[in-house]
């Protein structure tokens, strides 16, 4: 079946029809809902926001067999992608890991206190790896983007040694479901275990974009910013 | 009746439709996904979790072998099925569960892939999906942070064996990384919280 992807004269609430789940952008594209029978064009214009990247965005978060061509990638403003990863990695940190920290705190509140312990050492760990993946990329792979765009030295990276460990994090947050689902003791604050799944679940997903975001455009862009320079050296 | 994903890959678009369509009304398989090439296959694997995968081999040539040994850590209970339509040696098929031809029929293709599912299956081979005590003992051992090298020394096995009944372990269990396998282990109480925190 071929689908229509989002397009710039589309009306923007269609957008959020389609996928409600790309509600969680807006703060990280510095927008806002209100958008009446505005176009995504005119939304982005009232907002200061770059509208193929919105759309660019947007598509990758919704439509799975979605792939920016080499044209629209190409024209890319990597400046708004690498502030928008940004403040992803800071949503990610700073709002849905401690959210759901909290609701694990309350379920394990009454339990025995050897499990308590346990799935706090494992949220912990869990906490740190994602931390170290966006630490890596926020010290590693960001000015290596920014030293190929400015600067003419050479620089002692590539873009294809960006280790895909997407996949470890992604393992672990499917493992602390299925804890919580199967191994878990019954009658622990159902109500904020419904919660916690609920949270754990958007979260894979959001995950699960964010890296598709890094795959199908970072990734892409700096192998084509690294032909670029290879080709005029 | 349960769906069963298979994800199909293979260059031919014309042959990729023909196995949507054949393997798509009244059948207990679904086409959850098909790649053109090797690339994003992983990816693929990881995001539609197929219980199948048919292939046609010439996308993966030589390196069939540790291709698909990656997708297994990925997916550790995910079965190969070689989609064949031009003549492939014997050591080239050799990585494959079955092989299918697309010349069979549609009822011997979908026995193929039962069948294969079947020898697979756990349940239907009476293991069931409770560990085993030898999976006990693995686990246990991995819990505690141990290599496969050092399990299998301590249990008298081969690295193989070890390696064998962890991919056992995860596919009853669902869960894949060892602090989550820890976890686990100290639900279950098969190891004392001193013993690794």
């Amino acid at each position: 079946m071929k689908h229509r992807f989002f397009t710039a004269d589309m009306k923007m609430s269609e957008i959020f029809h389609t996928n409600l789940n790309m509600a969680v952008l807006l703060p990280r594209l510095d927008m806002d809902f209100g958008f009446a029978e505005k176009t995504v064009v005119q939304c982005c214009q009232m907002h200061g926001v770059d509208c193929d990247f919105f759309l660019m965005i947007g598509n990758v978060y919704t439509f799975e067999d979605y792939l920016p061509d080499t044209e629209e990638l190409h024209k890319l403003n990597i400046d708004k992608l690498l502030e928008f990863l940004l403040k992803s990695h800071k949503y990610y940190m700073e709002e849905r890991l401690p959210h759901i920290e909290n609701h694990l705190e309350k379920i394990v509140e009454n339990g025995d206190a050897s499990v308590q312990a346990i799935l706090k050492q494992f949220y912990a760990d869990y906490k740190q790896e994602v931390w170290n993946h966006f630490e890596y990329e926020e010290d590693t792979v960001f000015p290596y983007i920014r030293q190929l765009l400015n600067d003419k030295s050479k620089p002692n990276y590539q873009i294809d040694q960006f280790e895909q460990n997407h996949s470890n994090i992604e393992d672990k947050l499917a493992d602390l479901i299925n804890i919580i689902i199967k191994y878990l003791p019954g009658k622990l604050r159902t109500a904020d275990r419904i919660s916690m799944l609920q949270d754990l679940n958007a979260l894979s997903a959001d995950l699960n974009r964010h890296a598709l975001i890094e795959d199908k455009i970072l990734v892409p862009f700096v192998e084509y910013l690294e032909k670029q320079r290879h080709e005029n050296n | 009746m349960k769906t069963i994903k298979i994800l199909l890959a293979e260059p031919s678009d014309v042959i990729a439709a023909g196995f949507q369509e054949l393997l798509g009304a009244d059948s207990p398989f679904v086409i959850c996904g098909c790649c053109s090439s090797a690339e994003g296959l992983k990816e693929a694997v990881v995001r539609y979790r197929p219980a199948l995968l048919l292939i046609n081999p010439s996308l993966l040539g030589d390196s069939a072998v540790t291709e698909l040994s990656s997708l297994t850590d990925v997916n550790p209970h995910i079965v190969f099925v070689a989609l064949v339509y031009q003549y492939f040696s014997a050591s080239m098929l050799r990585p494959y569960a079955a092989v299918v031809d697309i010349c069979d029929s549609k009822m011997q293709i979908e026995n193929k892939l039962k069948q294969v599912l079947k020898n697979q299956d756990p349940s239907e081979t009476g293991e069931g999906y409770e560990l085993t005590q030898r999976e006990k003992d693995v686990l246990v051992l991995v819990a505690k942070g141990l290599m496969n090298k050092e399990i299998a020394d301590k249990l008298n096995l081969s690295v193989h064996t070890v390696i064998t009944h962890r991919k056992n372990i995860t596919h009853k269990t669902d869960i894949k990384s060892v602090a989550g396998l820890t976890v686990y282990a100290l639900l279950n109480n098969l190891i004392d919280k001193d013993e690794v925190l």
